[in-house]
């Protein structure tokens, strides 16, 4: 391995944080070439994680130890647990950083175009940068600490980015003060959670924090934190009243990149309840609330997203409605966990699903939304009963709509029927019950699409939208790219469950091969 | 049982602060709400460090066989803080920029996004 791609996993973190900063500086010279300087940055951080997901794919994990006097030296002499802030990426980590590249990498091909009229793109790019920066933190720390670090830098970012437009109306700082209660809340209650864990146990790192895992009162409480509060964050039901907002209120290319940090939140989930508690706790009864709180997400989700008139708040329940089927998923998966006869035959494959479907959301989602940009930048509103017969103008939007809309209403040969089949078929050996509400609700998102599909493209033409042209290319080109990626996974879904979901699905089962990385066979 | 005072104080801070969240209807008493809770989380990590006649933990400075505070929940707190002061910053400028536009800081008025 050359000597600088070895640091690639500071590199991802350090390219764009440096880059957020030097963008003030440069737009001062240049403000209309930032866009092109944005994405090339975040085009290179996309290539250092596909450089890296080859290498833990094939290697296994990778570790990287900051200020040590080499990258892999986790444990210094005479010490039995780290103390420097280290971070580990196993394939559960590089599969949501990949996310995270493609998506942050396709919003700034989006806004090169989509912001090119709006004043203070300087900021626009310095807080889209930090975002894509700390979310790529938040999913290769190894350092719980660093994880709260990174937490409040996307809190922060995201309110930012959310409110941006907030000088012409009220509206985006409304939902941006919504969502920084909501994430300041949660931050400061998985501070509190990290005060329990250090207080006992003398450790922030995960791995350390894993094996000394006793279970305690205490350890009861901190996970009752970490469930409420990340589980806030992904958009779960009880706690979702900020997500339409924000998604609707935040510039398009900015909420594709917001599903995406949810989704973050989805996995420090996932990775604290399986990596830190694993079959310490009641893996029943949690697996059941994760369970329970997928379920209502999908319905309750649904159900909103058919009544709404306001396109993109249409979309964002649907948000909320999807990231039930991964808690489903992986709500199944944790509920067998301590049944290894039960895990084999249908837990992992439930896992695959939830974990495949992490990423086929980010994908339709992010094209769904993205469309509605399209469709906001040519009409210039969001109500869907003011648009109509738009298909004639805008074809690339009306395909990649289609196409978007049969994804995640799980229709074959697209991504959302590959992972919702697994889903079906696995969660259906647990309880049949719950398969059923899971195809119920994938008919109920089919019916509300089909609406929009309707009521936005078909139709007479009208009078106002005469002179609406096809959007310009950047835009058409991210889109596409999101659309080709969606159907490639709808295609040959077995290559990509083999390679890249089910190595992470093992990764965050496998408590053992986590900690034994860091801390040597102990 | 003096001891656990910091404890009973974070608990109390905690306490007021999820109450004004929910309860207060006015934006900036909402933003203390905030603050109350990050400074109970703040004192949290600091009572956890802390040991009964313990120094500061400087090396060269402390006598021979002194206890020493333990120093990471305070580099842990003084991040927390920084953190802090950025997040009451954004509240607050967005609470400005709400009531520019809106004209209230009532939160029963402030409902434009619904449903």
């Amino acid at each position: 391995m050359s000597s600088i791609l070895m640091h690639a996993p500071a590199l991802i973190i350090a390219l764009p944080l440096l880059a957020a900063f030097l963008t003030p500086i440069l737009s001062r010279f240049n403000g209309k070439k930032i866009s092109w300087f944005v994405s090339a940055v975040l085009g290179i951080t996309l290539l250092l994680t596909l450089y890296m997901a080859g290498h833990i794919l094939i290697d296994g994990p990778l570790i990287y130890v900051f200020g040590g006097s080499e990258a892999g030296l986790t444990l210094p002499s005479g010490y039995n647990f780290p103390i420097r802030i280290i971070f580990q990426i196993d394939a559960m980590g590089i599969f949501m950083a990949l996310i995270t590249a493609v998506v942050s990498f396709l919003a700034a091909i989006y806004s090169i175009t989509y912001m090119e009229e709006h004043t203070g793109l300087d900021k626009y790019y310095t807080l889209l940068l930090l975002l894509a920066t700390s979310m790529f933190g938040m999913e290769i720390t190894g350092d719980i600490f660093n994880f709260f670090v990174f937490f409040e830098i996307a809190s922060i970012s995201s309110v930012a980015l959310i409110s941006f437009r907030s000088t012409i109306s009220g509206e985006p700082a409304e939902a941006g003060l919504k969502y920084m209660v909501v994430s300041s809340i949660s931050a400061l209650m998985v501070l509190f959670a990290i005060g329990l864990f250090y207080g006992q146990y003398d450790a922030l790192n995960i791995a350390a924090i894993a094996s000394f895992m006793q279970y305690t009162q205490l350890d009861k409480i901190a996970l009752i934190l970490f469930v409420t509060v990340l589980a806030m964050k992904s958009g779960a039901v009880p706690m979702h009243m900020w997500t339409p907002d924000a998604y609707s209120e935040a510039p398009a290319a900015i909420t594709m990149v917001l599903v995406a940090a949810s989704q973050a939140s989805l996995y420090a989930l996932f990775r604290i309840i399986f990596t830190i508690y694993n079959i310490t706790l009641n893996t029943v009864t949690v697996g059941w609330i994760i369970i329970i709180l997928g379920v209502l997400s999908m319905f309750i989700g649904v159900t909103m997203a058919i009544i709404q008139k306001d396109i993109k708040r249409l979309m964002a329940y649907h948000a909320i409605s999807q990231t039930g089927y991964m808690l489903l998923g992986v709500g199944v998966g944790m509920a067998v966990l301590a049944d290894p006869q039960a895990l084999e035959s249908f837990g992992i494959s439930a896992m695959e699903g939830g974990i495949f479907h992490i990423m086929n959301h980010a994908m339709y989602k992010g094209l769904l939304f993205l469309t509605a940009g399209a469709l906001f930048y040519r009409t210039g509103t969001r109500d869907l009963s003011k648009m109509g017969g738009l298909a004639n103008k805008m074809n690339y939007t009306t395909i990649f709509f289609i196409i978007g809309a049969a994804a995640i209403a799980g229709i074959p040969p697209f991504n959302g029927f590959a992972s919702k089949l697994i889903i079906y078929e696995s969660v259906f050996q647990f309880n049949p019950l719950l398969s059923i509400i899971a195809m119920l609700v994938s008919i109920l998102t089919l019916a509300s699409f089909v609406k929009v599909f309707h009521s936005a493209f078909l139709g007479p033409q009208l009078e106002e939208y005469k002179t609406v042209q096809e959007v310009p290319k950047s835009m058409v080109l991210a889109m596409g790219v999101l659309a080709v990626i969606i159907v490639f996974f709808g295609l040959f879904p077995d290559i990509i469950v083999k390679n890249l979901v089910h190595p992470a699905v093992m990764a965050l089962i496998n408590q053992s091969r986590y900690t034994s990385t860091i801390l040597g066979g102990m | 049982m003096i001891g656990n005072f910091p404890f009973v104080a974070v608990v109390i801070m905690l306490g007021l602060g999820i109450y004004s969240l929910m309860f207060k209807k006015n934006l900036i008493k909402i933003a203390i709400g905030l603050t109350l809770i990050e400074s109970g989380a703040n004192l949290f990590l600091i009572a956890l460090g802390y040991r009964k006649g313990s120094v500061a933990p400087i090396y060269t400075m402390a006598p021979e066989g002194a206890k020493m505070a333990l120093p990471t929940p305070q580099a842990l707190c003084l991040t927390s803080i920084v953190i802090g002061v950025a997040t009451t910053a954004l509240v607050l400028s967005i609470i400005m920029i709400i009531y520019k536009k809106y004209g209230t800081l009532n939160t029963d008025e402030i409902r434009r996004l619904r449903g």
